[in-house]
């Protein structure tokens, strides 16, 4: 355990003595940032629309109206954003050969792969928190539910839990950060369009099957302020699956 | 201190090392000479854990390597082929990021890293990115990471490579008085090397243990004659016979080169046969072009052992 967190103050020290923590968590921020505007001006001319016709002030839902679409927004982003942050991870030790360094030390590969894990998600987390002016703002002007936004909050972050899973197994693959953050944004997306095409399939016994598999179904309650173990479950479990064949993966590699 | 017993690695049909077996005592430099691709690496990763063996064991210090890897990875300090840096890190980021991973308690880790900068020479640098530090300086961050634990065994693999005369001169220093305190092995394909630095040379070839002695027992091995070496421009078939013919003279060798053919002419120990040889060369108008005594040195052990098994290339 002490040597998980000794790899993971090392990673942190890595993504912010070099720009890639910056760039990433800039980029998000600045794009959520402006889609949020965005919505938020769409929102507020609606509102206007319905005083005009109902000459009364409208009860409109902020929740509904400004954070579900902010949180599928901030999804995708992160699907674009997140195999940048863990691409080099394990490709990078491959490709200077630290992994030697790594597998003669007295350190197992799980607290290699959960130091790993965690300082990418401790990066996430930062970044996701950048976001908070959004709620803050929303709730000191307007009036919203608290609690729906913070299950919304913990559904994309779980979500980017499994991107970064997902992301640290595609670098554990190749010595190449390119080819790693595409593997993992690849895989993703996969994972994202099983939904797509379970839409398209809703007549036959396949289709629910399919959308069972996809990672937006289980986002969607999260968003919504929906808290089902059932998408829990899900997620978690994918989390479970990438690391363990990141282990699985790293291992294979020493009897090469 | 370390038993290595028939040791085998492969890789699908290709066999790295074969029925590896060698014993190194508590204190002693140890040096596996070999030329690139023999085996060398692929035997030290083996025993520091970082890929497993095909069959065969290994023990260090008592643990084996394959029942009780954390043991024996405490207990050893590896420097591979290429040291293995952060270059974004400090000299003293990088050391103190390797003495927690090396399990060292937290109150002793300033002084590991205090002594490990030390013993390397590295205080001077050691608020520099490594990233910025010259090749030798790098190769010596390197060293003092297998170090910092004060391991019983240090694994160093080909630690001079890239280094210029001078460096290689202060890295063999550091790497002799290491001896006694540690057990060490080393590779290299450089046989001074071998001979400055090791009390014990194991010379691998293709996998396979040829010799294991100390340098000057191998010198003294192949010490049994003289050589010397004839170049001759036009020799007769006769030529060989002729020389065989010297007093003295126990075996010539022939072998045609570029510019010439070759003759080795082996000699009682003791005699000087050049005068004689050069007279009958002269004599006989075989367009003498080189004449000179062979020199036995561990370099000779070593192309003897390791082209004994060579196809012979003919021109």
């Amino acid at each position: 355990m002490r040597s998980a967190f000794a790899i993971m103050e090392k990673e942190l020290r890595v993504y912010f003595t070099s720009p890639i923590a910056y760039v990433v968590t800039a980029v998000f921020v600045l794009i959520t940032g402006y889609l949020f505007y965005s919505i938020v001006l769409f929102a507020s001319s609606q509102s206007l629309q319905m005083m005009r016709v109902q000459g009364a002030l409208p009860q409109i839902n902020l929740n509904d109206l400004i954070f579900r679409p902010t949180f599928h927004n901030m999804a995708v982003i992160l699907m674009l954003t997140l195999p940048l942050l863990t691409m080099r991870l394990l490709a990078e030790e491959k490709k200077i050969k630290t992994i030697e360094l790594l597998l003669t030390s007295p350190v197992s590969l799980i607290a290699i792969i959960m130091g790993k894990y965690l300082a990418a998600m401790a990066v996430f987390t930062i970044m996701l928190l950048f976001t908070a002016y959004m709620p803050l703002l929303m709730g000191t002007y307007g009036s919203i539910q608290w609690m729906p936004i913070l299950t919304g909050y913990f559904g994309v972050w779980l979500l980017g839990g499994v991107f970064i899973a997902v992301g640290l197994f595609a670098s554990a693959l190749t010595e190449n950060q390119i080819i790693a953050s595409f593997v993992g944004f690849g895989i993703v997306l996969i994972l994202w369009l099983i939904g797509w095409i379970a839409q398209g399939m809703s007549d036959s016994p396949l289709g629910p099957m399919l959308a069972y598999l996809s990672i937006g179904e289980h986002t969607e309650n999260f968003i919504k302020g929906l808290t089902d173990t059932q998408d829990l479950v899900y997620q978690a479990s994918l989390i479970v699956v990438g690391l363990f064949l990141t282990h699985r993966v790293l291992e294979s590699q020493r009897w090469k | 201190m370390i038993q290595v017993q028939n040791l085998t690695k492969r890789y699908g049909d290709h066999t790295a090392i074969e029925d590896v077996t060698f014993n190194v005592e508590k204190g002693e430099v140890l040096a596996f000479l070999g030329p690139n691709g023999a085996g060398k690496t692929t035997t030290m990763r083996i025993l520091t854990g970082f890929m497993p063996a095909t069959s065969g064991t290994a023990t260090i210090a008592g643990h084996d390597i394959f029942d009780e890897p954390y043991e024996v990875k405490k207990r050893i300090g590896y420097l591979p082929e290429s040291p293995p840096l952060y270059t974004e890190m400090t000299v003293t980021e990088y050391l103190r990021f390797i003495a927690k991973i090396k399990g060292i308690e937290r109150k002793q880790r300033a002084q590991a890293l205090t002594r490990a900068l030390e013993r390397c020479v590295l205080t001077e640098v050691r608020g520099r990115l490594i990233g910025n530090l010259s090749r030798g300086y790098r190769q010596r961050v390197g060293l003092a990471q297998a170090l910092i634990h004060d391991p019983e065994v240090l694994i160093l693999d080909e630690p001079t490579t890239g280094l210029d005369p001078k460096q290689i001169i202060e890295m063999r220093q550091v790497i002799k008085e290491l001896a006694g305190r540690h057990t060490v092995i080393l590779s290299t394909h450089i046989l001074p090397e071998a001979t400055a630095v090791c009390q014990r040379v194991i010379i691998i070839h293709e996998g396979r243990i040829v010799a294991v002695d100390t340098p000057d027992q191998l010198s003294a091995q192949l010490r049994q004659s003289e050589k010397i070496h004839l170049t001759l421009k036009t020799p007769q078939p006769e030529t060989a016979d002729v020389l065989k013919a010297v007093p003295g003279v126990l075996s010539v060798f022939h072998e045609p080169s570029s510019d010439g053919q070759v003759f080795i002419v082996e000699c009682e120990l003791g005699r000087d046969l050049r005068t004689e040889l050069a007279s009958q060369a002269v004599h006989h108008r075989w367009g003498l072009l080189e004449l000179r005594a062979v020199t036995l040195s561990l370099e000779d052990v070593f192309l003897k052992l390791t082209q004994e098994e060579a196809p012979e290339i003919t021109a």
